[in-house]
């Protein structure tokens, strides 16, 4: 697919719209490429100008703060602050929640303001607008799904109801599992936990918030941020007992339902 | 000797409300012995949380049943302190019922709501201790309770009972009263003679208000401190998205001077320490959060490390904080300045196996009621961690160096960054 990177659209002195935050996951994670690809599609097709850093991009730092190396970060926070203003960025949409919270509420006191959209959020927008059109007979109709609340959009920055909107809008049921929104339980990623094994324990983060996905009986678990969706997918896979329920994020989802 | 009486009454408020002043103060200069903390913007929205989380108890409601019990007794105990003003002026001029004339009309009405009041907050406290001691409750059988803290609740619950049942004692005693709950009580004190019944009044009236002036002096030792700082607390708590780390400044400018040194001053000072090793370290809303903790265990119950069987329990976070504040309180009384105990907050109070565990998730900080984030010491003293003792498990430092030569935490090519835009 023909992405444009900023430097080809200031090298042809054109200006997006909105940048792409594709993010570490979105860029180099095999599962979480499809997620980055579908979005993309979306974007596509919805007729959006828009570009990508590309190779200029590079991570937020939020790893590395969290797990408390505050040099990393601000080393990070310093490169991408400098890409990002000499192409006078304003406003970016990134499919990674972790992305979101540093590049909207981290960035700012460092010298990079930003308008910074969740893809889900995104997504609302082009659907509510009709930018986007879902088939009438998109294969999600009818069918049940549940929704796991990515800490860093939820807790984080109150975002609970953007995705849930853009399961309604494809006439999804959503079931909610038995802690959401506020509530919700995290799927163990977060934190630098991600990069490491877990501490000893009972049981693992990821292995529970399967379990109660999985208690929804729907036909789907849908997830918002790359992180989520692998640990959710290794909690499923590693029951004992077999399941086929899906782990897919929105945009994926989307992407199916969408002419 | 009625005026005896009186001066000895005087004499007991005024050293009980010493002594109550005394030790606030000392919490005081306990609390601002953390680092600075900027908090005073934006005064309206400030205030609205107090008037919300302090006085609404907004987010008490996560838990409606045990809300709206926790509501009575917060009520009763406000409301019957009204109460105390008279009690105080009976006490020193030695009157009877000084407000009974004056007031009229009005004055049986709030003696008869202060007596429900009581027997509602008696009855609440009642079923908080069976909560807290019968039924098997995981928040309350946690071992970050054993010892002092568990039976510190039960202290403060009894002592309501004891100090509820003294005011309709008193009442009940009385002749020629006939308020609403302690008219009904009376039955139970028809053997008495007249004398009997003016002592048992007397003694359930000075056994009540010294009651109340022991609950007082035993608060600021106490997890039941939450009644003052929940206020302070509230105010002081962060307004930006829970997800926002506190920026670190100073780093900020040594990258900024690493990078463009020509805007490095010339006599920069080398930055002493980073993140928090000692709970001096913290800030001192770290440290008011500490102060404030009623050790409900909310957090604890909401994290994903703590139910999974992890070392971490935010709760004990907080009460490891409020442990080291103590020593180090007592240390600097002791010696006038903090003389080196050989302990620090991170190590000897709170391990790296709980620092370790924490998934940034935000559901303890969501859940506390009185705005404390135990997440934050976490990562204050992570910082330290990393920063000053290089101390991170192996996969973490592959992480760094991942992101320091690649930009990415895993070990790829930044080359390859777009490669999914090559792919069908």
């Amino acid at each position: 697919m023909k992405v444009n990177t900023m430097a080809e659209m200031a090298a042809s002195g054109q200006t997006p719209d909105v940048l792409f935050w594709v993010g570490c996951a979105g860029s180099f994670d095999q599962r979480a490429q499809k997620i980055t690809k579908a979005f993309a599609t979306i974007l596509e097709k919805a007729g959006i100008h828009y570009a990508i850093l590309g190779k200029e991009e590079a991570c937020t730092g939020d790893p590395a703060r969290r797990a408390g190396n505050e040099f990393m970060f601000q080393m990070m926070a310093y490169q991408n602050i400098q890409i990002l203003n000499g192409y006078g960025i304003q406003k970016i949409v990134t499919t990674c929640p972790h992305c979101f919270n540093t590049l909207k509420n981290e960035y700012p006191v460092l010298g990079g303001n930003y308008e910074v959209i969740h893809h889900t959020q995104f997504l609302q927008e082009l659907i509510e607008s009709g930018k986007i059109k879902i088939t009438d007979s998109n294969e999600w109709a009818g069918k049940t799904i549940t929704y796991h609340d990515s800490c860093y959009l939820g807790r984080s920055n109150g975002i609970y109801e953007a995705p849930r909107k853009v399961l309604e809008s494809l006439s999804l049921e959503l079931k909610e599992m038995k802690r959401c929104k506020s509530n919700g339980l995290c799927c163990g990623a977060g934190g630098a936990q991600m990069f490491k094994e877990e501490e000893k324990g009972d049981q693992r983060v990821n292995t529970e918030r399967a379990n109660e996905a999985l208690e929804t009986k729907t036909s789907c678990v849908a997830s918002a941020c790359p992180f989520c969706n692998t640990m959710l997918s290794d909690g499923i896979n590693n029951r004992a007992e077999a399941t086929s329920t899906p782990v897919l994020d929105i945009a994926e989802i989307v992407a199916q339902a969408i002419q | 000797m009625e005026v005896y009486s009186q001066l000895c009454f005087l004499i007991i408020t005024l050293v009980a409300i010493g002594w109550f002043a005394k030790r606030l103060w000392v919490i005081r200069k306990t609390i601002l012995l953390g680092k600075p903390f900027e908090a005073y913007d934006q005064p309206l929205l400030r205030w609205k949380n107090v008037l919300l989380l302090a006085l609404g108890q907004k987010k008490m409601f996560r838990k409606p049943f045990v809300a709206i019990m926790h509501l009575l007794v917060y009520i009763g105990f406000i409301i019957i302190n009204i109460e105390l003003v008279e009690i105080i002026a009976d006490g020193i001029l030695g009157t009877h019922r000084i407000f009974e004339k004056p007031l009229g009309s009005l004055y049986p009405i709030l003696i008869n709501s202060f007596e429900i009041l009581a027997v509602l907050v008696l009855a609440a406290c009642v079923v908080f201790l069976i909560r807290r001691n019968v039924l098997k409750l995981k928040r309350f059988l946690s071992q970050d309770l054993n010892g002092w803290p568990r039976s510190d609740a039960n202290y403060i619950l009894i002592a309501e009972i004891i100090l509820m049942s003294l005011f309709l004692i008193m009442n009940t005693a009385e002749s020629n009263t006939s308020f609403i709950i302690s008219s009904h009580l009376k039955f139970y004190f028809n053997s008495f003679s007249t004398l009997q019944l003016s002592t048992i009044e007397h003694s359930a009236w000075w056994l009540h208000i010294l009651g109340i002036y022991a609950f007082m002096n035993y608060l600021p030792y106490s997890k039941h401190l939450h009644i003052i700082l929940a206020f302070p607390n509230a105010y002081y708590a962060p307004l930006t998205a829970k997800g926002t780390m506190h920026n670190m400044a100073m780093i900020q400018n040594e990258v900024l001077y690493a990078m463009q040194p020509e805007l490095a001053p010339k006599n920069a000072v080398a930055p002493e320490s980073f993140g928090a090793k000692e709970a001096t370290d913290l800030t001192w809303k770290n440290i008011l959060d500490a102060y404030s903790c009623t050790e409900c265990g909310r957090c604890s119950m909401a994290c994903p490390a703590n139910t999974t069987g992890k070392l971490l329990s935010p709760r004990k976070i907080m009460m490891s904080t409020r442990d080291r504040m103590e020593s180090i309180s007592k240390n600097i009384s002791i010696n006038n300045v903090f003389v080196p105990d050989g302990k620090t907050l991170l190590h000897d109070y709170i391990t790296v196996e709980e620092l370790r565990a924490c998934t940034t998730c935000n559901a303890c900080v969501e859940e506390c009621p009185v705005s404390i984030s135990p997440m934050d010491i976490i990562l204050e003293l992570r910082r330290s961690l990393i920063m000053e003792e290089s101390n991170a498990p192996s996969e973490w430092n592959s992480m760094f160096s991942n992101i320091e030569n690649n930009f990415a935490p895993w070990k790829f090519s930044p080359d390859d960054r777009d490669a999914w835009t090559k792919q069908d």
